[in-house]
């Protein structure tokens, strides 16, 4: 099967396995385009893509960009925080005022959990998920574990460990659904304050202690510590957190084995890892950027291909 | 279903000669050029064709590329079936480089469009030519004509002509049958 079972991609719990099973062989295909002199195929010509970002981001967007204008689509681009949206239009409104300008594909990413199903089910055009509040963040889900299965082979079986403000990531639980979709063990790591309470009922363990964690696991999957969506103090110190759940190169020599080490970013140099263990050859933080652009291109043109003219 | 068949194996290895030598006298050594597989149909013959100079006709560092052309189709949302890619294996550039095109049957010319286009994505080349082993010659949609062929047939529309690789089929064949 060549085909998605999926007319959306709002979130990795909807996938089946042989759906990544297809985004992947598509996106080996299209790392050897984007490794070309020239970088672009004419597939999505007559495809229109709108990225709609109510919250920020750097480089989800630049590499939805990418992926998109590789593919030869139109692009535009909207951020909320120069729109309407501040004068009060509704959601539905803004989107639906975009797609009256023939758009056939949106990327969005929003502050709200669920904004992409609900989109899904009010307006006619493929929808992304590029991030919903503290839910989903598909995509990242799908260049990790294709970063994973690029390094080590396969995801299957592999022990991955996500380490850090799992709480309020989205990119922690897209991560969960997608690796035990392939069959990896997946294990959480941070101070209990950051391990939500339902973890446990999505069968993931929980593992305090930063050392044991690295010891059991192949992959290291260590997440940003998220200022701005902690409303209260979830730890004493920053400092507190570095030494607790920072990953240096010393705690990583003790170990006695190598593993991979992964980050969504952006990172916080110094809190959650060290500049030496980022720019490490165990690192694979930059092989995870320039992934997620071939990804991005085969879940956009695998959705483009559901669209008849 | 009925279905004839037009090439034995026999006939295949004789044509297969007689392209190689046809390429060497345009190409000499192959020191500027390269030999191009369309996948996933057209690598088979290519491999054959390269396989065939080198052990045969003693050509030395001769380059083969297989090419997937699936991202530049025309019929991309066209068809009820996805359009599944191949893996391209191209490890060098064909800037100012003779290109030599490869597929087992010629029949729009549809795919050689798309491979045109495709091919530009790995620089300027010289020129480039069409290596076919089958040109169904009344039944094109573009003006593509091949510069070697290995058999011309005036099969009509309903019928379809069919490539065995004794890699993939156990035997070398061509069959023309009824759709």
């Amino acid at each position: 099967m060549s085909e998605l079972s999926v007319e959306h991609l709002l979130g990795i719990k909807y996938l089946k396995p042989n759906d990544i099973d297809v985004i992947f062989k598509t996106a080996d295909h299209f790392k050897e385009v984007i490794n070309r002199p020239i970088k672009k195929v004419p597939s999505l010509r007559d495809i229109t893509i709108a990225n709609l970002f109510f919250e920020n981001s750097t480089r989800t967007k630049l590499s939805f960009e990418l992926a998109e204008k590789r593919l030869s689509a139109d692009v535009i681009n909207f951020s909320a925080n120069q729109s309407s949206v501040k004068k009060g239009e509704t959601l539905i409104d803004t989107v639906n005022n975009i797609l009256a300008m023939k758009v056939d594909i949106v990327v969005m990413r929003h502050g709200n959990v669920g904004a992409g199903v609900f989109l899904s089910k009010h307006v006619n055009a493929k929808i992304i998920n590029a991030g919903d509040g503290t839910h989903e963040h598909p995509t990242q889900a799908l260049l990790d574990s294709y970063s994973i299965r690029e390094k080590l082979g396969t995801v299957k079986g592999k022990r991955i460990v996500i380490i850090g403000d799992v709480l309020h990531s989205r990119v922690a639980l897209s991560n969960i659904f997608a690796l035990q979709l392939q069959g990896a063990e997946v294990k959480v790591c941070g101070p209990t304050t950051l391990i939500p309470k339902y973890i446990s009922s999505l069968g993931v363990q929980v593992e305090t202690n930063l050392k044991k964690a690295l010891e059991w696991c192949d992959v290291a999957n260590v997440l940003r510590v998220q200022h701005e969506r902690m409303d209260i103090k979830y730890f004493p110190s920053t400092r507190e957190y570095t030494q607790l759940f920072g990953i240096n190169q010393e705690i990583l020599d003790s170990l006695g084995k190598k593993i991979v080490i992964m980050h969504p970013g952006p990172i916080n140099r110094g809190v959650e890892i060290s500049s030496d263990v980022a720019d490490s050859n165990d690192s694979i933080i930059l092989n995870q950027v320039e992934n997620g652009v071939a990804v991005r291109m085969a879940v956009i043109y695998l959705l483009a291909q559901q669209i008849k003219r | 279903m009925s279905r004839k068949t037009l090439l034995n194996s026999k006939d295949i290895e004789i044509i297969l000669h007689r392209l190689a030598c046809e390429l060497i006298e345009n190409h000499h050594d192959f020191s500027n050029t390269v030999l191009i597989g369309l996948q996933p149909r057209g690598s088979y013959l290519a491999r054959r064709l390269a396989e065939l100079l080198k052990k045969e006709y003693h050509i030395k560092n001769l380059e083969l590329g297989l090419l997937d052309i699936t991202f530049y189709r025309d019929d991309f949302r066209r068809k009820d079936t996805p359009l599944a890619a191949e893996t391209s294996e191209m490890n060098f550039l064909i800037e100012d480089k003779k290109v030599v095109l490869i597929d087992d049957v010629l029949f729009s010319g549809r795919s050689i469009r798309a491979a045109l286009s495709a091919i530009q994505s790995y620089g300027r080349p010289e020129n480039i030519e069409l290596l076919v082993l089958i040109d169904r010659r009344f039944s094109r949609h573009l003006p593509i004509q091949p510069n070697y062929k290995g058999r011309q047939v005036d099969a009509i529309n309903e019928e379809r002509v069919l490539v065995t690789w004794k890699e993939t089929h156990k035997k070398d064949a061509v069959f023309i049958k009824l759709k």
